[in-house]
């Protein structure tokens, strides 16, 4: 609001290599993600002191871990979906359909062969984006609130899977899928799933903040208008944007399936909640334009953590749901915080 | 002025929206280096011809001339090959990115070879073109990387109108760039449009605001009815005249022979 004071700026415009360095700790401290990261931190802190050699077992560590592979997963491509300012509730469904499809493809082929399992991934992924591209053609062509299509979209897909399978769970998956990357370790410490989900996680990342694709999502959830008018193709954007989240739903769902040997129709009823909480979580705004996947892993870790650590310590773990749940708030409020300052 | 070939001509521009006439026979003239403001009361079809010359809403007859021979300009995409850009009243910035990600919008620069290929940004270069372009135009910013959102009115302005300067060679449009700024601002933003013609490039004011219009305008191009009205020279002629000619209390000879 005050004046430019002009004295000091040609001089900071100059040495170029001057600014990057001064505004890191700024903006460090403004991203709300650190906060949540410091969250995270203090959870483990205080549990590792209640109960040292249980909570910070390696093995614990490695159950943590798994526990929050497939919601990583399902959370990094939410994160791209919220950033332009819309929601996947369909993700869930999605994970369930993908996971069952995969399953049935797998066991028509038969085998426990590489090759089957890669066909297994294949259809997966396949049904995945095929799903999350009719979310974004409905929300950008036919203009319906993503909200609703994929409302709509979460009730089809977990609908056909229930078809599908008659409203019985697929639990006879290729052996080797369960040996290999359900339960499988990197030299026998490391979980494939672990691995998978971290890839997901890092390579996520770095496209949004690092290229043309993730300035272009950033632009559209700021000012979808001012995107249209820059000449950004809007529409096929945004198309994409949900064909990768419907995508990585389709992994999640070949993931669930290697980690538990059967589709669990009725068990992923509230996976599409828990990534949207896990996304805001980590200081991704609703209202689009602002978040970050270093927040959305936290916000992913945050939940598995309190999970994991009031069993251990012997607190009902019923209060998870309490916990996160005004975790949940707290972190909204400070986006709105933060959002009513920058607009002042 | 006089001698000087228009850079920007509009030809009895016809648009019709279903039933309602906006432009009936709209001319209108931009000369190289100049602020030309285009004034007109509401519903004189200001905004609809600018839309139409940038190519937001093609016209339904009538021809526009860019350097003399005749362009069709359908899209916003081809009027900003010919070097025209505009400046929205709503400024079409995005709040929660950075200036130079908002100066590069749809424009970015990619890293040289394999990173490049695969979108990869070079971060460092835009900041540093776009620092340059501020600096060239005089608008202040101090710090690049933080939001648009976080800073004032006149440097978000700022910010939009050095957009479309740097990617507009010929003609910039401004559809009333100073409407929600404060005073001091405002002389900025005005300082700002000088600069830019000075910089060689034609500048199309569009404003309601006449102190304004007669303290940066060079011409002045009177809108009525979706007919140009008047084509006028602030030295020439007083507010009262100009707001005479919007409002049809007074008429001059078209501005179409003379200009």
């Amino acid at each position: 609001m005050s004046a430019p004071t002009a004295p000091p700026e040609p001089t900071a415009a100059e040495d170029l290599p001057e600014e990057p360095r001064l505004t890191w700790w700024q903006r460090l401290a403004a991203v709300s993600s650190i906060w949540i990261g410091l969250i995270l931190l203090s959870l483990i802190v205080i549990f590792s002191i209640l109960r040292f050699e249980q909570f910070s077992a390696v093995s614990n560590a490695r159950n943590i871990a798994t526990d929050a592979a497939v919601l990583l997963v399902l959370a990094t491509g939410l994160t791209y979906v919220i950033i332009t300012a819309g929601i996947d509730l369909s993700v869930g469904a999605v994970l369930v359909f993908s996971g069952v499809v995969a399953a049935k493809a797998m066991n028509a082929l038969g085998g426990e062969s590489w090759g089957v399992l890669l066909a297994g991934l294949a259809v997966a992924l396949a049904s995945g984006c095929a799903w999350g591209a009719f979310n974004g053609f409905l929300v950008t062509k036919a203009r319906i609130p993503s909200f609703i299509v994929t409302l709509g979209t979460l009730g089809m897909a977990l609908g056909s899977a229930l078809l599908i399978t008659g409203g019985v769970d697929e639990r006879n998956v290729p052996f080797k899928l369960i040996t290999s990357i359900g339960s499988g370790r990197l030299f026998g410490e490391i979980p494939y799933l672990v691995l998978i989900a971290a890839a997901v996680a890092v390579v996520g990342g770095v496209v949004l903040s690092q290229t043309r694709f993730g300035r272009y999502t950033y632009a559209i959830g700021s000012n979808i208008e001012g995107a249209r008018r820059a000449g950004v193709n809007v529409d096929r954007h945004l198309i994409k944007v949900y064909a990768i989240g419907g995508t990585l739903a389709g992994l999640a769902g070949y993931l669930a399936l290697a980690r538990f040997g059967t589709t669990s129709i009725a068990g992923h009823s509230t996976d599409n909640l828990n990534a949207i909480a896990a996304v805001v979580i980590g200081g991704t705004s609703l209202f689009g334009g602002i978040g970050t996947l270093l927040g959305t892993v936290f916000g992913v870790f945050i939940p598995v953590v309190l999970q994991n650590g009031f069993v251990i310590v012997g607190i009902q773990p019923f209060w998870q749901q309490v916990a996160v749940g005004a975790v949940l708030i707290v972190a909204v409020y400070l986006d709105q915080l933060r959002r009513s300052r920058l607009r002042q | 002025m006089v001698t000087a070939q228009p850079v920007l001509e509009a030809r009895d521009i016809v648009k019709s929206f279903g039933r309602v006439l906006a432009l009936r026979g709209a001319n209108f003239t931009v000369y190289p280096n100049e602020v030309v403001a285009l004034v007109g009361d509401n519903g004189a079809g200001k905004s609809t011809l600018v839309k139409t010359l940038v190519g937001v809403h093609p016209p339904d007859s009538g021809e526009i001339l860019f350097n003399g021979r005749p362009v069709t300009i359908h899209t916003p995409h081809e009027s900003r090959e010919l070097g025209i850009e505009t400046v929205f009243q709503d400024l079409a910035l995005a709040a929660e990115i950075d200036p130079a990600a908002n100066m590069f919008l749809g424009r970015e620069v990619v890293r040289r070879g394999v990173l490049g290929k695969l979108g990869f940004l070079d971060k460092a270069e835009m900041r540093r073109r776009s620092r340059e372009a501020f600096d060239s135009l005089g608008v202040r910013i101090q710090d690049m990387t933080q939001p648009v959102a976080n800073m004032s009115g006149d440097q978000r302005q700022g910010i939009a109108i050095s957009r479309a300067v740097t990617w507009a060679d010929k003609v910039v449009f401004m559809d009333e760039p100073t409407a929600a700024l404060g005073v001091v601002q405002t002389r900025n933003v005005l300082d700002l449009i000088k600069r830019v013609r000075d910089q060689g490039r034609a500048v199309v004011l569009i404003s309601h605001n006449m102190p304004e219009v007669f303290q940066v305008a060079d011409r002045i191009e009177v809108l009525r009815l979706g007919t140009r009205v008047a084509s006028l020279k602030p030295g020439e002629v007083s507010m009262e005249d100009v707001v005479a000619a919007m409002t049809g209390a007074q008429s001059f000879h078209d501005g179409d022979e003379k200009a």
